[in-house]
């Protein structure tokens, strides 16, 4: 099987039962991405398809021979950090770190989503969506972390998605 | 050799006198980059060269029984398989918390024990093979109601921290007082869920055993795999450089120990990953408590009497209790005081340490009931507190090394706003729903333990920290770099820590809040030695000398730490033991949690809307990742207060909602802006550096002000935790 991951291509030979998980795990040595619960109940696996954050232990592997993969490695590298990545850091977006590469995959699939207009569960309106650290909590709840450092990551992707407090508070109220 | 045990204080450390800054800054992490970026390697993950096995693990389905047979031909004839080990003798039941678990799977004594592994060339077919192997059991009835077993309860083991303890006659100051609370308190079976599942790779080269995994203390672990491997401790490595979280369940899992013995028999690495629901049954859960509460107070509100007895559960063969009343027993003062705790064994997974075992569920119970006692009273809860605080441990009448909770309550009461939270319940309104404020004292007590770190400053100026101390979460790699780079004046780029690996020095290791103290103190201490030789060479006193920035400054002279070591690295072993201190003080941490929440007067459900924890917990070493620690813990308190339940079904003796979609955690949107606010006192009696414990501080008493708060929002006590909305519902006043 062939798969485009971080914009490079990987020939694999993967069991056709693997997940998308696992192949990267596995089969191409990308361990960023984490195995919390292989349940799609964590949000630990979160890698970005074609720009969609999806949860890579629900999906066969099989099936994504066609797609974009961008995984944490992709996003930025520990000497050239994505915005997002040094946002966790500045806020100290964790603790032990093994939710992280999900948190952040998600956090930047969640604002292309708020980007696109995409209403939450929380959003005022259905037509027209702005930001608030309401809409973050909401929107981010697919990605548990067990050392709880949610208000710390709300910080980190409030700060990358430009709210500027003033605006948050607006928002929030 | 820096060697110190704590049967004084210490008369002065080089890190005191430092200038270079960084002690206590709000560093970011140091290892924060290899995190976010995805190249931090966990356990599992460790890169391995040549073929590499995949285990899975077999568990069987029934609570208690003899297995009379199993079947693994099925499994055997799978593509890929290797090996499929039911026959060892060494397979162990569950997880080793301090001494190796029970091996032997004939007999069951828990629901989903584990009784083998099956090897295979990938994930994939490891797993269909464990699933295809069959067994047949003789099941027995099992035992999986506590309160049922009373009678038969026993009491605190002879090794355990807390044993049963009176002073005074509590029937009689119930009796004789004008105001009594007399309430049971319980708290359900909760797990540890850490993001990471136990994973473990073995690796054999000839007789020693490389065991990669993610493990708490792992000169402890090396000991107990040892055993239950069969082979020498001297004969095994364990490295966990990085670890998905620990919260007290990773001392040595079960995967570990298969890992080892399935590498042994295939001839190559095997790699085992517990599964998430494996994880419920076969690593040690908090027990679920029954906990009554018996307080007296005389008209004016000062308590005449303190009674916490409990009821827990504990597996077959587990030597742990939980020591639920451990915060009760010096939080308050009261002439009369009773402490005990029943046993009661189930046909269970043994019960074991989660987070702040004793204070995460003991101060739910006291802390609400301390605000009932107040209510009756008709007194602020914080006056009465501040009322009943104790001069000297009332227990053992030591004093206190430090005690700031009046100042944590009085700090935070300000900074909350308290003044404003109306002292009768139901009375604010906002919409459909019902706002209230509630406060706890948080308390737990402060550990130290034998830990050992060297420290070898370079000819290049640079400095290395070594010791086999783990991060699991908690800071340790930037604040031991932090400690070393204040002590000997460098630049925090120029110290590199490595940690994790039993090759290098014993450390504490994590657990019990003591991590920081003991690794933290080992680190300092190992410093002096290097200070010393330096200030030799610059042939001065160590206190006349001033390290900064690379450079030794002595005398009117400036010479760079390069110069001085020479070509020679300087390199010291620093010890810290606990001493005589631990008996002649009292050592807590203290602190007041504070929680406002709306309850919905239609459903029942409750948001929290802002915390606020006020912590007194020595010197604080580095304010960010301190505030993180703290907020962790006050989280831990929404959950415990509600939403954690492991639900066990009666007739099975299985827990119904083993994952993470039913096991509900707190997530994002539970959780609201959190404010947290640090007192500083620098323990001096507590250990060199002055530190004391805080990951588990921050959960004492959380969970309780977010209950307190919704009694005072909307005037049910619900004394069930944890506090779904069906429990306030029925309660809720007519609208
Ligand atoms: S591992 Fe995929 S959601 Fe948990
Ligand atoms: S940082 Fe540990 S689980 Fe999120």
């Amino acid at each position: 099987m062939q798969f485009t991951i971080n914009g490079e291509t990987h020939d694999v030979e993967p069991d056709i039962r693997a997940s998308l998980l696992d192949v990267l795990r596995e089969h191409v040595g990308l361990t960023g991405t984490k195995k919390g619960c292989d349940h799609g109940q964590c949000g630990a696996c979160t890698v970005l398809v074609n720009g969609r954050r999806i949860n890579s232990c629900l999906t066969l592997a099989v099936m994504h021979q066609d797609d974009d993969i961008l995984t944490i490695e992709g996003l930025g590298s520990a000497d050239n950090l994505h915005p997002m990545q040094a946002a966790f850091v500045k806020h100290d977006g964790y603790q032990c770190g093994y939710c992280t590469p999900g948190q952040i995959c998600s956090a930047v699939g969640m604002l292309d989503e708020v980007k696109k207009g995409w209403p939450s569960h929380v959003s005022d309106k259905l037509d027209s969506v702005s930001l608030s650290n309401d809409e973050i909590s909401e929107r981010m709840s697919g990605n548990l972390c067990r050392c709880s450092a949610y208000p710390n990551i709300v910080d980190a992707i409030s700060e990358v998605s430009g709210l500027t407090p003033a605006q948050k508070e607006a928002a929030d109220a | 050799m820096a060697d110190f045990k704590m049967d004084a204080d210490h008369s002065g450390l080089a890190l005191e006198r430092g200038v270079q800054g960084v002690l206590g800054a709000g560093l970011d992490r140091s290892e924060g980059a290899l995190k976010v970026s995805g190249v931090a390697r966990y356990g599992y993950e460790h890169p391995l060269a040549g073929e590499v096995a995949y285990g899975y693990l077999i568990t069987a389905p029934a609570a208690k029984g003899r297995i009379t047979g199993f079947d693994t031909d099925t499994a055997r004839g799978l593509p890929g398989v290797l090996d499929v080990i039911v026959d060892d003798p060494r397979i162990p039941r569950q997880a080793a918390a301090f001494v190796p678990a029970h091996a032997g799977n004939d007999e069951i004594d828990h629901w989903d024990q584990i009784v083998g592994v099956a090897v295979a060339t990938s994930f994939e077919a490891a797993r269909d093979a464990a699933k295809s192997v069959t067994m047949t059991i003789a099941p027995e009835q099992g035992h999986f109601d506590t309160m049922a077993g009373v009678g038969d309860a026993s009491g605190p083991p002879k090794d355990s921290r807390l044993q049963d303890m009176a002073k005074g006659d509590i029937d009689a100051a119930m009796a004789d007082a004008a105001v009594t609370i007399d309430q049971v308190y319980t708290t359900p079976n909760q797990v540890h869920a850490a993001m990471e599942p136990h994973a473990s790779v073995a690796v054999w080269e000839g007789d020693t055993l490389t065991l990669h995994s993610s493990l708490q203390i792992l000169h402890a672990a090396k000991g107990i795999l040892a055993k239950s491997v069969g082979i020498e401790a001297d004969k095994v490595r364990i490295l966990s450089p990085y670890i998905g979280g620990g919260f007290g369940g990773k001392m040595l899992g079960p995967e570990a120990v298969l890992a080892a013995i399935a590498a042994q028999k295939v001839g190559r690495p095997v790699k085992i990953a517990m599964a998430r629901s494996q994880l419920f049954h076969n690593v040690y859960r908090r027990t679920d408590t029954h906990q009554r509460i018996r307080l007296a107070a005389d008209k004016d509100g000062k308590l005449t009497a303190l009674a916490h007895d409990s009821v827990v559960s504990q597996g077959p063969d587990g030597g742990f209790m939980e020591p639920v009343a451990l915060g009760s027993i010096a939080l308050y003062d009261a002439p009369v005081r009773h402490f005990t705790h029943k046993i009661v064994t189930l046909d269970m997974v043994q019960a074991g340490a989660v987070r702040a075992p004793g204070e995460a569920v003991g101060m739910l119970a006291l802390e609400t009931a301390i605000d009932e006692l107040a209510e009756a009273l008709g007194r602020d809860p914080i006056d009465f507190r501040k009322l009943n605080e104790p001069p000297v441990d009332p227990m053992t009448g030591a004093p206190f090394s430090t005690r700031a909770l009046v100042e944590c309550l009085d700090k935070g009461a300000e900074r909350f706003g308290w003044a404003n939270r109306a002292s009768q319940p139901g009375q604010v309104r906002d919409g459909e729903w019902l706002i209230g404020m509630g406060m706890a004292a948080a308390v737990r007590i402060n550990l130290l333990v034998d830990s050992q770190a060297r420290v070898t400053l370079s000819p290049d100026g640079r400095a290395r920290i070594e010791t086999d101390m783990t991060d699991i979460g908690t800071g340790t790699y930037t604040i031991l770099g932090q400690i070393a780079a204040e002590s000997l004046g460098l630049p925090m780029d120029c110290v590199d820590v490595i940690l994790g690996d039993t090759d290098l020095p014993p450390g504490a290791g994590s657990g019990g809040s003591f991590g920081a103290a003991s690794a933290g103190s080992s680190v300092a201490l190992a410093c002096e030695d290097i200070v010393a030789t330096l200030a030799e060479r610059m042939q001065a006193d160590p206190k006349d000398m001033t390290l900064k920035d690379g450079h030794a400054i002595a005398g009117n002279r400036r010479v760079p730490l390069s110069e001085l070591v020479g070509s020679e690295p300087l390199a010291a072993l620093g010890k810290i033991s606990q001493g005589s201190n631990a008996k002649t003080f009292s050592q807590a941490a203290h602190g007041a949690q504070f929680a406002e929440v709306a309850v919905n007067s239609v459903t029942g459900e409750v948001r929290v809307r802002r915390m606020l924890g006020v912590f007194e917990a020595g010197r604080i070493l580095n304010a960010k990742l301190a505030r993180s620690q703290a907020i962790g813990g006050m989280i831990w308190g929404i959950g415990y207060a509600l939403m954690e339940e492991a639900v066990l079904d009666q007739r099975h003796g299985a827990f119904v909602n083993h994952d993470l979609g039913e096991y509900h955690i707190p997530s994002h949107a539970d959780v609201p802006p959190l404010d947290v606010l640090f007192v500083e006192h620098i323990d001096r009696h507590a250990n060199p550096i002055g530190v004391k414990g805080l990951g588990e501080l921050s959960i004492s008493g959380a969970g309780a002000a977010v209950t307190n708060a919704i009694y005072n929002a909307c005037g049910v006590r619900v004394r069930d935790f944890p506090l779904t909305l069906d429990k306030i519902l029925g309660g809720l006043p007519d609208m």
